[in-house]
């Protein structure tokens, strides 16, 4: 079965993100005050084959663990998606 | 001493380390291409400064999974030196060697400049000779090098003296004002729990030559090679 994975990589709630914090700041000048608290992070998409839902998450969690997420500044989230071929 | 450097694609310090290990220090220095498997016999690794895989995803993850890194986490493991400098601190961390990890500085700026800095311990072979009221100008060169580790992490880092090196002004005193890039401490390297793991942001391999008009961080080498300073 292929799959398809959206995955969102966000900086810690704990940590300060300084490009957040910059875009924050010039909603200000746009005339838009009233937005906070925007923070950053990464959309990454992936297709990958696997015999089941339950195993292809089982893999991309691998790869969020040992590369695409440094759980030390990051949280990752993961969608799954059954691609038709 | 035997020193290998490891080249990654995107390494761009390899040359001036390469050029103060060896003509500078007098030291046998062997190339390491990422894609090798064998360190050569090197007593020391060293991770150069650079942007290695041009810092997609983080600094230092891709290079992480490198051919070669199999072989400096090995020899790191069994105790050998490994000094990782700027993006090689990056990559120490990504790969575990190290703990914490390196942000975004706070500003939010590709930093360089001469910044000051002062040895926190001499319990390490790169400190060693090193007075720890020695203020040292040596300059930093980095966009990510904000020095973070959980509230365990730093508090087991400083217990066990495993801080190298803390941002301080010229007169060296370690404050808020002195610190570049927003890391915890001032910290701007440390080491690992067996003390043979080092990493630094800023680059002694540029204050090593007097044609340079800084000679500050030779004093590092000197310490590595057990050289006394005077």
């Amino acid at each position: 079965m292929k799959f398809r994975a959206e995955i969102d990589v966000m900086p810690l709630t704990a940590l300060l993100d300084p490009q957040g914090k910059a875009v924050t700041s010039s909603m200000k000048n746009l005339g838009l005050a009233e937005i906070e608290n925007v923070r950053i992070g990464k959309h990454i998409t992936l297709g990958l084959e696997a015999a089941d839902k339950e195993e292809a998450h089982k893999k991309v969690e691998e790869a969020c663990k040992k590369l695409l997420a440094n759980e030390i500044m990051e949280s990752y989230d993961i969608e799954l998606f059954e691609e038709s071929n | 001493m035997k020193f290998g450097v490891v080249i990654f694609p995107g390494s761009n310090c390899d040359e001036d380390m390469i050029y103060t290990l060896a003509s500078t220090m007098g030291q046998e220095v062997v190339r390491l291409w990422h894609k090798e498997n064998d360190l050569q016999g090197c007593d020391c690794i060293v991770l150069p400064g650079g942007f290695s895989y041009g810092d997609y995803l983080r600094s230092g993850a891709i290079a992480r999974f490198s051919p070669i890194m199999t072989e400096v986490i090995e020899h790191a493991n069994e105790g050998g030196y490994v000094f990782g400098v700027c993006n090689g601190f990056q990559v120490l961390c990504e790969s575990g060697l190290l703990p914490g990890a390196l942000l975004h500085n706070n500003n939010q700026q590709f930093i360089c400049k001469n910044i000051y800095l002062r040895s926190a311990t001499s319990k390490t072979l790169l400190t060693a000779t090193i007075d720890p009221l020695d203020v040292l100008k040596i300059p930093i060169a980095h966009g990510e090098g904000r020095y973070y580790a959980d509230q365990a992490t730093l508090d087991k880092i400083q217990e066990r003296d495993q801080v190298l090196f803390r941002y301080c002004d010229e007169s060296g005193e370690i404050n808020r004002e002195a610190n570049p890039n927003g890391s915890l401490e001032n910290i701007a390297g440390i080491c690992n729990e067996k003390r043979n793991v080092f990493g630094m942001m800023p680059h002694p391999e540029r204050a090593s030559d007097s044609a340079l008009g800084n000679l500050d961080g030779k004093k590092l080498f000197e310490s590595l090679l057990e050289l006394q300073t005077a």
